[in-house]
C-alpha cells in the first residue's frame, strides 16, 4: 500500500472512527473487485456515515465501490479506479413493515434471508430469489439487477421497488418515490438502481411491494429431446388459461450439474431435488401458485396438452410443494452450479422476444458446437437466454490468453451474432483474464451515451466505480 | 412573436399544420386541470423527423417546446406555462405493428389508449394518449393488479431537446445497463419527447366477476378494502364512491347504484374461473362481515359495463353537482384509508365545501373532488387550500402528492412537503443532463423557487396563487 493510501485511510478513520476503517492488506483483498485491491475498507453503521464517507472520497477524490456479502461483485468490467470498498452490511435493519399496506423498506446492507423471515411469517414474500439471493444483501440483489424464475408472474425489480434512499456523488443523501404502491411524484430515480452495480448512488434504502404467499402451489418437470420442442410446448402452457408463476428451460448439461451437485454435496442444500432426468433431454420446469383447486386444474390441463400436443415430452412429473422447493433451488441457483463446476465459464445474459428464442437458442448451440466448446442453457419463456460456454477445466494450470482464445473468440461470435439478431446481451459472469479480450457489456448501445450523462449527473467526479459499466 | 421560427415551421410542415393566430391557440391552453398556459404556436407533426426538426429550430430561437397528447390531464403537465411551440401529437396516431403472439405493439404517441388491449385503464381511456399516459406514468382502475403504465412499457423512441433521436430499452423490455425507459416514463415531458412506444399488451382473462357492495357507512366501506387485502386477496380493481358521488352518477349513468347508500364498492377478480368463483365468495363474506348492506355480483357482461360506465363517467356527471370541480389525487397507505377519509369530511366541513369521492381504493389513490364555483374568486382560492391541506395530510400519514396524475404545474409547489434540497439539486442535474437549457416544458415539476432562472421571472405573471 502506497503511504498516499495509508495516509487517506487514517484521515478517514479519523473522521468517522478507527473501528470504521481498515486498511489491514489481508482484509482489503476480500474486497478486492476483479483481482483489484482497495487500499481501505470502510464500515458505516448509520446512514449520515456513508455521507461523510462519499464526501470525504469527493474531496480526496477516491474511487469507491459499495458492496454487501460480495457474492456478486464480479459482474461487470474492472473497476479502472479502486481505492475504497465500502462494506454496506453493517445497515441492516428493517426500516418498516406493513403488512396490511404490503409494504416495507429495508435497509441495503440487511440479508435477504433475514427479510425473508418476517414476511413469511405474515405469509408474504418478495419476488427476488436470484442466484446467490442466500447469501446477499437486498442492495447487492437490486444493484446486480438480477432475475428470479418467478419474473414470469411477478416481473422484476423494477416492477416492485417503489422507492429508494442513497447518497449521491456529492455526498448528500437523496430519495425517490415512496413506501406507497402508487406514486408519480417527481423522476423514478430509484428504477436506475437497478443492476447499476454501484456505478451511480450507494444505496442505502430500499422500500418494496411485497406479495401475498400464494395459498398452493405445484411444479412439473416436462422433458424433451430437443429445445425447439420444449418452447413450443412452453408456449402453449402460456396460451392456455393458466398463468405459470415460472416456466424455465433447462438443458441437458445444466441439469446434470444439478444432479452432480446433489450427489456430492454433504449436505444437500434447503430441499433435495426429486425425479429421475432423462439424459440428453431438455426440461421444462413449470410452476403454477393459487389455490389448491387451481393446481389441481393445472395438472390436469398439462397433461392433457402433453397427451395432444405434437410436441410431446417424453417425461411427465409433476412435483408436490417440497419437491417443487427442492427444483426451484437448483434453478434459481443455477449459476453457482455453472462456476463451482466450471470456473472458466462464460454465462451471457440475453433477452429477445420469447417468439425468438427457439431460432436463437439452435443458432448459439451451433456456435458453441463450432467452436468445441460445451455449453449450459437456462431459457426463461418470457424471453431471456441465459447461455454459458464451458472451457474444459483441465486447462486451469496453464490459463493465459493462449488457453483462453477460443472462449474469447467464441464470445465474441455470440455478441455478434446477438446484434445481428436484435437481441441484448452482455456477459455478467466469465474469468476475470477474459475481460481483457472482450468487453462483458457487448456491443455498445445507441443509449449508453444517454446513460453516461445520467451517470454524470448522480456522479459528478466519477467517483462511484468507475469503469464497471460505461 | 418568434416571425422566423414561425415562417421555418411552415415551410417543414405546411401551413395546415401550424396554428398561430390568437383564437386557434386558445384552445390549447386548458388541459383536465384547473391550470391555464397559452401557447404562441401549435404544431402537427407527422414523423419522428418532423418532431425532431422542430425541436431543432425551436431550440435555435431559445423558444420553449411543449409536447401534448388529447389535452386531458389533470395537473397541467401539457400547458405552454411560458408559452412557445406545442407540439401536438394527434397526427401521430398509427399503431406500427401489433405482435400477438409476444405480446407486443409498437404505436406512435397520438394513439389513444381505448385502441389497445393495454392493462392502464385511465378513466378517460376513450379520449387520452398513450403518449400522455406515457408523460404521466398513468394509472386506472386496474392498476391494482397490473401495475401502472411504466410496467407496460418496454422501449420509447425519444427526441432529445438538441433534436437527436434515441432509443431506449428493447422490445423484450430487459436491457444491459440502467432502465433508461422506467426514467423517462413519468418523466412529464420534461426530459424529451416521446415519438414511439413499445407497449406490452394483456391477453384477456378466461374470467371476470365484478361485484358491487352496497353500504350505509363509509367507514365499513373502508374497513372492508383494508381487511379483503389482509385475507390475500389482490382483486384486479377496487374502487369506491362516496353516497355523494353515486347519487348525482345514478342521475345521469343509471348504473343501478342504490341512491340511499353512504358508499360503493366496485370489486372485481379476474383469472381462472375457479378461482375467481372462490375469491368473490370470500369478498362477498369480507363486505358481509363489514355491514354490507348488499353485495351484487354483475350478471353479465352488460350489467358489468354498466357499472364500470357509473365510474369511468363520474368525474362528468359531477358538473351536474356544481358549477366547477376540482379533482384531487393524492396516495396513502391503504391501510390509512378509514381515518383519511374522514379527516377529509373534517376539511370539507371547515372549509364549507361539499368533497366527492371517487377513488382506487384498493391501491390507497384517492380523488376527494371539491366542489365549488370558479365565479366566486373566494370560494376557488379556498378550495385550493382545502386541497392543499387534504394532500398535506396524504404526506403526513406516509403517502404521497401524486398517485398517477402527476405532478405538472399543479403540485409543483408542494414538492417541498416531500423533498429536500439535496433532492431536488439531484433532479435538477438528472434534468439538465437530458435538458440542459430547461427548454422541454418549462415549469412543470420543480418548484418555481428551484426551477431554471428563467422560468423563475418569466412564470410570475401567469401563475395562479400558490395553494399552499
Amino acid at each position: 500500500m502506497t503511504s498516499a493510501a495509508s495516509n487517506f485511510a487514517a484521515r478517514l478513520a479519523s473522521a468517522i472512527g478507527a473501528s470504521r476503517v481498515s486498511a489491514d492488506p489481508a482484509e482489503c483483498t476480500e474486497y478486492a473487485v476483479d483481482e483489484i485491491v482497495p487500499a481501505a475498507v470502510a464500515k458505516p453503521s448509520a446512514t449520515e456515515e456513508v455521507a461523510e464517507i462519499v464526501r470525504f472520497a469527493a474531496l480526496e477524490k477516491l474511487a469507491l465501490i459499495p458492496c454487501g456479502n460480495r457474492s456478486k461483485l464480479e459482474i461487470g468490467m474492472p473497476p479502472s479506479r479502486y481505492d475504497l470498498a465500502l462494506d454496506m452490511t453493517g445497515l441492516n435493519q428493517i426500516a418498516h413493515y406493513d403488512p396490511g399496506d404490503l409494504t416495507v423498506g429495508v435497509d441495503a446492507g440487511a440479508n435477504f434471508n433475514d427479510l425473508a423471515a418476517p414476511l413469511f411469517k405474515q405469509k408474504q414474500f418478495l419476488p427476488l430469489l436470484v442466484p446467490f439471493y442466500f447469501e446477499s444483501t437486498i442492495g447487492g440483489i437490486i444493484a446486480s439487477g438480477l432475475d428470479s424464475s418467478l419474473r414470469h408472474s411477478c416481473g422484476t425489480a423494477r416492477d416492485f421497488l417503489i422507492g429508494a434512499e442513497f447518497v449521491d456523488g456529492t455526498g448528500r443523501l437523496c430519495k425517490s418515490g415512496g413506501r406507497v404502491v402508487k406514486n408519480v411524484t417527481g423522476y423514478d430515480l430509484h428504477k436506475l438502481l437497478i443492476g447499476s452495480l454501484g456505478t451511480v448512488a450507494v444505496i442505502t434504502r430500499l422500500n418494496f411491494r411485497t406479495f401475498p404467499a400464494p395459498p398452493a402451489s405445484r411444479s412439473f418437470v416436462l422433458s424433451f429431446s430437443a429445445p425447439r420442442d420444449a418452447l413450443v410446448f412452453s408456449n402453449l402452457v402460456e396460451r392456455s388459461p393458466i398463468r405459470p408463476a415460472s416456466l424455465d428451460l433447462v438443458s441437458p448439461r445444466l441439469i446434470e450439474l444439478f444432479v452432480e451437485a446433489e450427489k456430492n454435496s454433504s449436505q444437500p442444500p434447503t430441499a433435495a431435488l426429486k425425479g429421475e432426468f432423462p439424459a440428453g433431454s431438455w426440461h421444462l420446469c413449470v410452476s403454477v401458485e393459487g389455490s389448491p383447486q387451481d393446481c389441481e386444474r393445472a395438472s390436469r390441463e398439462f397433461a392433457e396438452l402433453a397427451a395432444s400436443s405434437t410436441a410431446k415430452p417424453a417425461q411427465f412429473v409433476t412435483l408436490n410443494e417440497n419437491e417443487g422447493a427442492g427444483l426451484w433451488h437448483y434453478v434459481s441457483q443455477f449459476i453457482s452450479f455453472l462456476l463451482e463446476a466450471c470456473p472458466l465459464t462464460a454465462i451471457f445474459k440475453i433477452t429477445i422476444l420469447p417468439s425468438r428464442l427457439a431460432p436463437l437458442l439452435e443458432q448459439l448451440r451451433a456456435l458453441a458446437d463450432q467452436a468445441s466448446l460445451p455449453y449450459a442453457v437456462l431459457a426463461r419463456a418470457c424471453g431471456v437466454l441465459y447461455f454459458s460456454l464451458l472451457l474444459p477445466s483441465d486447462e486451469h494450470e496453464s490459463l493465459n490468453s493462449a488457453s483462453l482464445q477460443p472462449l474469447a473468440e467464441a464470445t465474441s461470435a455470440v455478441f455478434s451474432f446477438c446484434t445481428s439478431e436484435n437481441a441484448c446481451a452482455y456477459l455478467p459472469w466469465c474469468p476475470n483474464q477474459l475481460k481483457r479480450q472482450v468487453n462483458t457489456w457487448g456491443s455498445p448501445r445507441a443509449d449508453f451515451g444517454l446513460m453516461r450523462r445520467l451517470k454524470s449527473a448522480f456522479d459528478p467526479q466519477n467517483l462511484f466505480a468507475p469503469g464497471r459499466f460505461l | 412573436m418568434h416571425a422566423g421560427l414561425l415562417r421555418d415551421l411552415e415551410k417543414l410542415l405546411g401551413s395546415s399544420s401550424v396554428l398561430f393566430q390568437p383564437e386557434d391557440v386558445l384552445l390549447y391552453e386548458y388541459d383536465g386541470s384547473v391550470e391555464k398556459g397559452r401557447p404562441d404556436i401549435v404544431v402537427f407533426p407527422t414523423t419522428t423527423q418532423e418532431v425532431s426538426q422542430i425541436v431543432k429550430l425551436a431550440v435555435k430561437d431559445n423558444v420553449p417546446i411543449v409536447g401534448r397528447g388529447a389535452g386531458t390531464g389533470l395537473s397541467g403537465g401539457a400547458l405552454a406555462r411560458i408559452g412557445g411551440v406545442m407540439i401536438v401529437f394527434a397526427r401521430m396516431n398509427r399503431i406500427l405493428s401489433i405482435d400477438p403472439e409476444n405480446q407486443r405493439a409498437v404505436v406512435q404517441p397520438g394513439v389513444v389508449n381505448f385502441d389497445l388491449t393495454l392493462a392502464p385503464d385511465p378513466s378517460s381511456q376513450k379520449s387520452c394518449t398513450i403518449g400522455g399516459n406515457v408523460a404521466e406514468n398513468a394509472g386506472g382502475p386496474h392498476t391494482l393488479a397490473y401495475g401502472v403504465t411504466a410496467n407496460h412499457v418496454t422501449a420509447l423512441e425519444l427526441v432529445l431537446p438538441d433534436g437527436e433521436i434515441v432509443r431506449v430499452g428493447s422490445a423484450q423490455g430487459d436491457a444491459p445497463g440502467y432502465d433508461l425507459t422506467g426514467l423517462f416514463v413519468g418523466s412529464e415531458g420534461t426530459l424529451a419527447l416521446v415519438t414511439e412506444i413499445t407497449v406490452k399488451l394483456t391477453r384477456k382473462p378466461e374470467a371476470i366477476k365484478t361485484q358491487l357492495a352496497i353500504f350505509d357507512s363509509v367507514d365499513d366501506a373502508a374497513e372492508t378494502v383494508v381487511d379483503v387485502t389482509a385475507r390475500a386477496i389482490i382483486p384486479a380493481a377496487c374502487e369506491m364512491l362516496d353516497g355523494w358521488t353515486l347519487r348525482v352518477v345514478e342521475d345521469f349513468v343509471h348504473a343501478g347504484f342504490p341512491r340511499d347508500c353512504a358508499a360503493v364498492l366496485l370489486l372485481e377478480v379476474e383469472g381462472l374461473a375457479e378461482a375467481v368463483t372462490a375469491q368473490a365468495a370470500a369478498i362477498t363474506d369480507v363486505c358481509k362481515t363489514h355491514h354490507a348492506r348488499e353485495v351484487r355480483l354483475a350478471r353479465d357482461n352488460a350489467e358489468r359495463e354498466l357499472l364500470w360506465k357509473g365510474r369511468k363517467n363520474a368525474f362528468g356527471a359531477l358538473g351536474r353537482l356544481a358549477p366547477s370541480n376540482y379533482v384531487l389525487d393524492g396516495v396513502i397507505p391503504r391501510t390509512k384509508l378509514p381515518q383519511t377519509l374522514r379527516h377529509v369530511r373534517e376539511i370539507g366541513a371547515r372549509y364549507g365545501f361539499d368533497i366527492c369521492n371517487i377513488f382506487h381504493a384498493g391501491d390507497g389513490n384517492l380523488h376527494p373532488i371539491v366542489l365549488y364555483d370558479p365565479r366566486d374568486k373566494g370560494q376557488f382560492e379556498r378550495a385550493m387550500q382545502a386541497s392543499a391541506e387534504i394532500i398535506r395530510y396524504c404526506v403526513e400519514v406516509g403517502g404521497t402528492l401524486t398517485g398517477e396524475h402527476g405532478i405538472g404545474m399543479e403540485k409543483a409547489e408542494l414538492m417541498p412537503l416531500l423533498f429536500s434540497d439535496a433532492d431536488f439539486d439531484l433532479m435538477r442535474r438528472v434534468h439538465d443532463a437530458c435538458n440542459p437549457a430547461c427548454l422541454l416544458n418549462p415549469g412543470k415539476i420543480f418548484p418555481l423557487s428551484k426551477g431554471c432562472g428563467e422560468i423563475r421571472i418569466r412564470a410570475k405573471s401567469s401563475s395562479r396563487p400558490s395553494p399552499s
